[in-house]
C-alpha cells in the first residue's frame, strides 16, 4: 500500500549557461510513494513558490514515457535507478524515507545548460535534419500492400524507430557520444526497403554532423545502451559502424 | 424525445431562472456561417472541388509565406507538406523539439478504409461508422472526404518507412476499435503516434534542410494579428529568453491541439493548451460544439491529490480485455476495503456490464458509452479500488490465446501499467476509470479548413470539423494527418491564389497592427506580474478543474451547469486577485507560462458550460442527465439541436453570440445510434 515519506534533495542549480551553477539542498517531507518523480518535484515548486523563490526548471511535457522531453540525472544515473524507464515514469516508491537524491542535469558539452536541470538538445535536430528521413513528397506514394516487408525486418526497425531523443545515451556517455542515438534512427531505415536508395548519403551525413557538433566518439562503453530508457540495444552502433564504413569505402 | 421514467425525482430538472436562457436572441441575420460545402453527390464533393480549386503557380509558390503553429501530426504535416510544394514556411512549438508534440502519445493506431482484411470494409462504411459514432452532429462533406483520404494517409506512411506492424506474410496488419465492426486499425505497437509523428517529423526535417520550413521552437503563440481583416502573423513568446517576438506572413494555420486540460488532470501532456483558440476567439473566429469532450474510458485511475496527470491504457486493451465490477454489492465492499481480492470473485459474480448491455459491440462499443456505464456502474456502488475504478481483465484472453501473444500484442502497455500502479496485470485485472483526453469541440472551420477570420486556418484537434459529438478511437490520427498532409495543402492555395499580388510590405512586422498587439500582449503580461497575489497557477487550475469535472463532466445537469458557471466566475476572480507569479516577464518563466494558459483556460471552460447549457439536449459525450432514454442512453433532439453551435466572442464576461450551422444528412439516414444489436 502507499504510504507518505520524507527526503532530502540535493538539486543542481544554475541561470544560464555561461553562469556558475551549485548544488543546492532541499527537504520535502509528505511525499507519497504512489507519485511520480516530477510530481514530487511539483510539490517542492509548490513550496518554492509560496516562499517567494523562483522554482526549478525542468523539462517534462507527456509525462508518460514516450515524448522525451524529461531528463534529469538522478542519483548518478539518467533517468534514474531503475532500468528502462524515463524520469517521469519512475515513482517514489522506489526510494525510502530519509534518502538524500541527488539531481543534475544531463552534462555533455553538446547540452549546454539552459537553466537548472534544462538543457539544450537541438543538436539532435540537426543530425535528423542533416538525413534521417525518406526524400519522398506527399502525394505520390503506392499502395501500401504492394511492399512486403517481413515481419522480423519490420519489428526489428520498430525496435531502433522506438528512440524517443531523449538524449540520455549522451548523458550517459563517458565520451558525450551520441552514437547511439543516430545508429537508431540509421538502422530503422538502413533494415527497411525504404531506406535502401538514400543508405549511404543517409550514414554520411549524420555521422558528419554528429561529429561537427561536438560529440564525442564511440569507445564501446555500453553505457548509453544500459541507460537508455527504451532499451535500444548497442546491435544499432555495430550496424552503423557497419553502415558508415560501408558508405565511405564506396565514396 | 423521451426522457425516463425511471429517474424521475432522482434529477432535478426544475426550470430555473439563469442569465443564459435567453441566448438565441443573437442570432442575428447578420452573423450568419458559410461552410462552403460543394455541390454534388457527398462521394463527388472532393474530387469537384480539387477540380475546380484555384492553385499557385510554382514560381510564386516560393514568394508566399505561411505560418503554422504546432508540430504534431497535423502541424507537422500541413508545415513539411507546404514546404514541398515550395511555399515559405515559418513552424513554431512550444517544446524544445518538433518530435515531441503531444501526438507523440498516441497508443492504439490510426484508422483507414483499406479493407485489406476482407471483412466489408469500405470508404462509406468508415464515414458512415464516423458519422454514427458522432452521434450525428459532424458535417457530412467533411467526414466524407476524411474517409476518402484515409488510404492515402496510411500509403504516404509507409513510404516514409513507419514501422507499422506485419503479418508474417510481410503485408500490414489491423486490429479492431470501438464503435466498428471491422478491423481497419493500423498499427505500430502501442507507440502508433508515435511512429506517425516520427514520419511527419522525419519530412518536416527534410524541408527545415532544404531552407522552406524555418522552424522556431520553444516559442509560444500569445496573438494572431489582423491586417485589412484578414490574419497576417503572430505575436509569440520565446520561452527561453522571455522577449516578445512578431512574425507575418500571408496566412496563419493553427495546429495546436485541443482544450482537455481545463479539467487540469487529463490525459493531455503538461503543455497543451487551448491558448490559440482562445486567441483566435478574441480576434474574431468562432469557436464551435465546445461541449463535446471525450472522457476515455481506459485511463489509470486518480491517486491522489498531488497528481498531475492521468495515464491512459490504449483502447486497443478491449480487443482482449474484458471489463466487469462485481455483481454483489458486498463484493465490492469488500474488495474497496481490501478484505477480497478481484481473483477471489468467481466468474458468476462478475458483471460484464458492456456485454450485457450492448451484446452486439460488447468491450468495444464506443467510448462515450463505455465512459458512462463506468460510471453508472460506480454511482450505484459497484466501484473497485477508491470507488472510482473498474476491472480490465486479461485471465480470459490469457487463457485463449497465452500468455505470450498477449504480452506480444500489450507487453508495453502492461509494463506502463505495472509502473504506475504497482500491480501485474498479467495475475491480477487492471483498474481503469474514465479520464478527460479528447476535445471534439473547437475553432470553427469551413469545409476549406478555414476559420471565420480570413486568411486564418485551423487544423487536428483545434478545429471542431470531423468528430460530431463523440470521435471514435483511431480517428485523430486519421484526421490530423488528413488536414495536414491532403486536405490543408489544396485548400490552402485556393486561398493564396490572389495573395500573390498583395506585396509583402503592406503587411510586414512594422504594420500599425503588429505594434498595438505586441503592446497588448506587453499589457497583458505585465497585469499578470502586478497581482502579486498568493496562489501559485497550479493552485488555481486545480480548483477549476475539480469545477469542470463535477459540473461539466461525463454527466451533466441544467443545475449543475448554472453552477458550474457561477463557481468559474469565482476563481476567475480569485486569478485576478490572488495570483502569485513569481520571477520576471523578460526571462525563462515557467509559472509566467502555466498563469498565461490558464487564463486562457478561464475563458474556454466558461464556453464549455455555456454550450453545454445552451444545447437542451444528450449527443455522444455530451450527456445532460435531463435527456436520457428510459434504459439510460442518450436522448438526441434532432428537431431543435441538429447543428453546430458556433459562438462569437463578446467579451470575457459578457454573453457570446449563438450562430447556428445546420447539419444536412443526404448520405445517410440519421438514426438512433444503437451498439445493442
Amino acid at each position: 500500500m502507499e504510504h507518505t515519506i520524507s527526503v532530502k534533495l540535493k538539486i543542481w542549480r544554475q541561470r544560464g549557461p555561461k553562469e556558475k551553477g551549485q548544488f543546492v539542498n532541499y527537504s520535502l517531507d509528505n511525499v507519497s510513494t504512489g507519485s511520480s518523480f516530477l510530481e514530487m518535484l511539483d510539490m517542492l515548486n509548490q513550496q518554492l513558490v509560496e516562499k517567494g523563490e523562483e522554482p526549478v526548471v525542468f523539462d517534462n511535457d507527456c509525462r508518460e514515457g514516450i515524448c522525451g522531453m524529461c531528463s534529469l540525472y538522478i542519483n548518478g544515473h539518467p533517468h534514474g535507478p531503475v532500468q528502462g524507464i524515463t524520469t517521469c515514469q519512475l515513482h517514489m516508491r522506489k526510494f525510502n524515507d530519509g534518502d538524500t537524491i541527488t539531481i543534475e542535469p544531463w552534462r555533455s558539452a553538446a547540452f549546454p545548460v539552459i537553466r537548472d536541470l534544462m538543457v539544450d538538445r537541438s543538436a539532435f535536430d540537426k543530425i535528423q535534419q542533416a538525413g534521417g528521413y525518406v526524400s519522398f513528397n506527399c502525394g505520390g506514394a503506392q499502395d501500401a500492400n504492394s511492399l512486403p516487408i517481413s515481419k522480423e525486418v519490420a519489428d526489428t526497425a520498430m525496435d531502433s524507430a522506438t528512440c524517443i531523443g531523449c538524449g540520455a545515451c549522451v548523458a550517459a556517455c563517458k565520451n558525450g557520444s551520441a552514437m547511439l542515438f543516430v545508429s537508431a534512427k540509421v538502422s530503422q531505415f538502413a533494415l527497411l526497403p525504404q531506406g535502401q536508395v538514400e543508405r549511404k548519403r543517409r550514414a554520411r551525413a549524420m555521422v558528419s554532423k554528429m561529429d561537427e557538433l561536438g560529440f564525442g566518439n564511440c569507445t564501446n562503453t555500453g553505457a548509453c545502451a544500459a541507460e537508455c530508457p527504451k532499451n535500444i540495444p548497442l546491435s544499432n552502433i555495430a550496424r552503423l559502424n557497419r553502415e558508415f564504413l560501408n558508405a565511405k569505402f564506396s565514396e | 424525445m423521451a426522457q425516463t421514467s425511471k429517474l424521475e425525482g432522482m434529477i432535478d430538472s426544475t426550470p430555473i431562472m439563469h442569465e443564459y436562457a435567453d441566448i438565441e436572441t443573437g442570432n442575428m441575420p447578420e452573423y450568419t456561417v458559410d461552410s462552403k460545402i460543394p455541390e454534388g453527390p457527398v462521394a463527388e464533393k472532393w474530387t469537384n472541388y480539387k477540380a475546380h480549386q484555384h492553385l499557385v503557380n510554382p514560381a510564386n509558390k516560393r514568394n508566399l509565406d505561411i505560418i503554422v503553429v504546432g508540430t504534431g501530426l497535423a502541424g507537422a504535416s500541413a508545415a513539411s507538406t507546404l514546404g514541398e510544394m515550395g511555399f515559405n514556411v515559418y513552424n513554431f512549438c512550444i517544446q524544445d523539439s518538433p518530435r515531441r508534440a503531444h501526438s507523440i502519445a498516441a497508443q492504439g493506431g490510426i484508422n483507414a478504409a483499406k479493407n485489406y482484411q476482407n471483412d466489408g470494409d469500405s470508404i462509406y462504411r468508415l464515414f458512415y461508422d464516423t458519422v454514427k459514432g458522432g452521434d450525428f452532429r459532424s458535417r457530412e462533406a467533411n467526414v466524407y472526404r476524411l474517409a476518402e483520404v484515409s488510404n492515402n494517409i496510411i500509403d504516404q506512411c509507409v513510404a516514409q518507412g513507419v514501422p507499422f506492424a506485419r503479418e508474417y506474410g510481410g503485408l500490414l496488419a489491423n486490429r479492431s476499435f470501438g464503435g466498428a465492426q471491422v478491423s481497419r486499425t493500423f498499427y505500430a505497437k502501442g507507440q502508433t503516434g508515435q511512429q506517425l509523428l516520427l514520419g511527419a517529423y522525419s519530412s518536416l526535417n527534410r524541408q527545415i534542410q532544404k531552407g522552406t520550413v524555418h522552424s522556431f521552437t520553444r516559442r509560444e503563440m500569445l496573438d494572431v494579428v489582423i491586417v485589412d481583416g484578414r490574419a497576417r502573423g503572430i505575436i509569440v513568446r520565446n520561452l527561453i529568453t522571455g522577449e516578445i517576438e512578431r512574425y507575418a506572413a500571408h496566412a496563419v494555420v493553427l495546429a495546436t491541439g485541443g482544450y482537455g486540460r481545463a479539467f487540469f488532470l487529463s490525459t493531455n501532456a503538461m503543455g497543451c493548451n487551448g491558448s490559440a483558440a482562445v486567441q483566435a476567439f478574441k480576434k474574431g473566429a468562432y469557436l464551435a460544439n465546445l461541449a463535446f469532450t471525450q472522457i476515455h474510458p481506459t485511463c489509470i485511475p486518480v491517486h491522489g491529490e498531488d497528481q498531475s496527470k492521468l495515464t491512459l491504457m490504449s483502447e486497443s486493451l478491449r480487443n482482449d480485455g474484458r471489463i466487469w465490477v462485481p455483481k454483489k454489492k458486498e463484493d465490492a465492499e469488500a474488495i474497496r476495503a481490501g478484505k477480497k481480492k478481484p481473483t477471489d470473485i468467481p466468474d458468476e459474480d462478475r458483471d460484464f456490464y458492456l456485454e450485457r448491455r450492448y451484446p452486439a459491440f460488447g468491450n468495444l462499443c464506443p467510448r462515450d458509452i463505455a465512459s458512462r456505464a463506468a460510471k453508472e456502474r460506480c454511482d450505484a456502488g459497484f466501484g473497485v479500488g477508491t470507488g472510482n475504478a473498474v476491472y480490465l481483465d486479461f485471465k480470459y484472453a490469457i487463457e485463449r490465446l497465452g500468455a505470450d501473444v498477449v504480452r506480444d500484442r500489450y507487453g508495453n502497455l502492461f509494463d506502463m501499467y505495472q509502473m504506475i500502479s504497482d500491480d501485474n496485470p498479467y495475475e491480477t485485472p487492471m483498474m481503469i476509470f474514465p479520464a478527460s483526453h479528447y476535445t471534439m469541440g473547437g475553432i470553427w472551420v469551413d469545409y476549406e479548413l478555414q476559420t471565420s477570420v480570413k486568411g486564418l486556418f485551423a487544423i487536428g484537434e483545434c478545429n471542431f470539423s470531423d468528430h460530431g459529438a463523440n470521435r471514435l478511437g483511431a480517428s485523430a490520427l486519421m484526421q490530423g494527418l488528413a488536414d495536414g498532409y491532403f486536405v490543408l495543402p489544396y485548400t490552402m492555395q485556393n486561398y493564396l491564389s490572389d495573395q500573390i499580388k498583395v506585396a509583402r510590405s503592406t503587411f510586414d512586422t512594422s504594420h500599425p497592427e503588429f505594434d498595438k498587439a505586441e503592446a497588448d500582449v506587453r499589457s497583458r503580461i505585465q497585469r499578470l506580474m502586478d497581482i502579486k497575489g498568493t496562489k501559485s497557477p497550479d493552485e488555481i487550475h486545480k480548483r477549476l478543474g475539480h469545477v469542470m469535472w463535477n459540473l461539466v463532466g461525463m454527466g451533466r445537469t441544467l443545475q449543475s451547469l448554472v453552477k458550474a458557471l457561477g463557481e468559474i466566475e469565482e476563481v476567475r476572480k480569485e486569478f485576478y486577485s490572488d495570483l502569485r507569479v513569481v520571477g520576471k516577464a523578460d526571462d525563462l518563466n515557467t509559472e509566467l507560462e502555466k498563469a498565461l494558459r490558464l487564463e486562457d483556460f478561464l475563458v474556454i471552460a466558461r464556453m464549455m458550460a455555456i454550450d453545454a447549457l445552451n444545447r437542451n439536449e444528450s449527443c455522444g459525450a455530451h450527456f445532460r442527465e435531463e435527456y436520457q432514454t428510459a434504459d439510460g442512453e442518450a436522448a438526441r433532439r434532432d428537431d431543435e439541436y441538429m447543428y453546430v453551435s458556433c459562438w462569437k466572442y463578446t467579451g470575457d464576461t459578457e454573453k457570446p453570440i449563438l450562430i447556428k450551422e445546420p447539419l444536412k444528412y443526404e448520405a445517410i439516414q440519421v438514426q438512433t445510434r444503437n451498439y445493442k444489436s
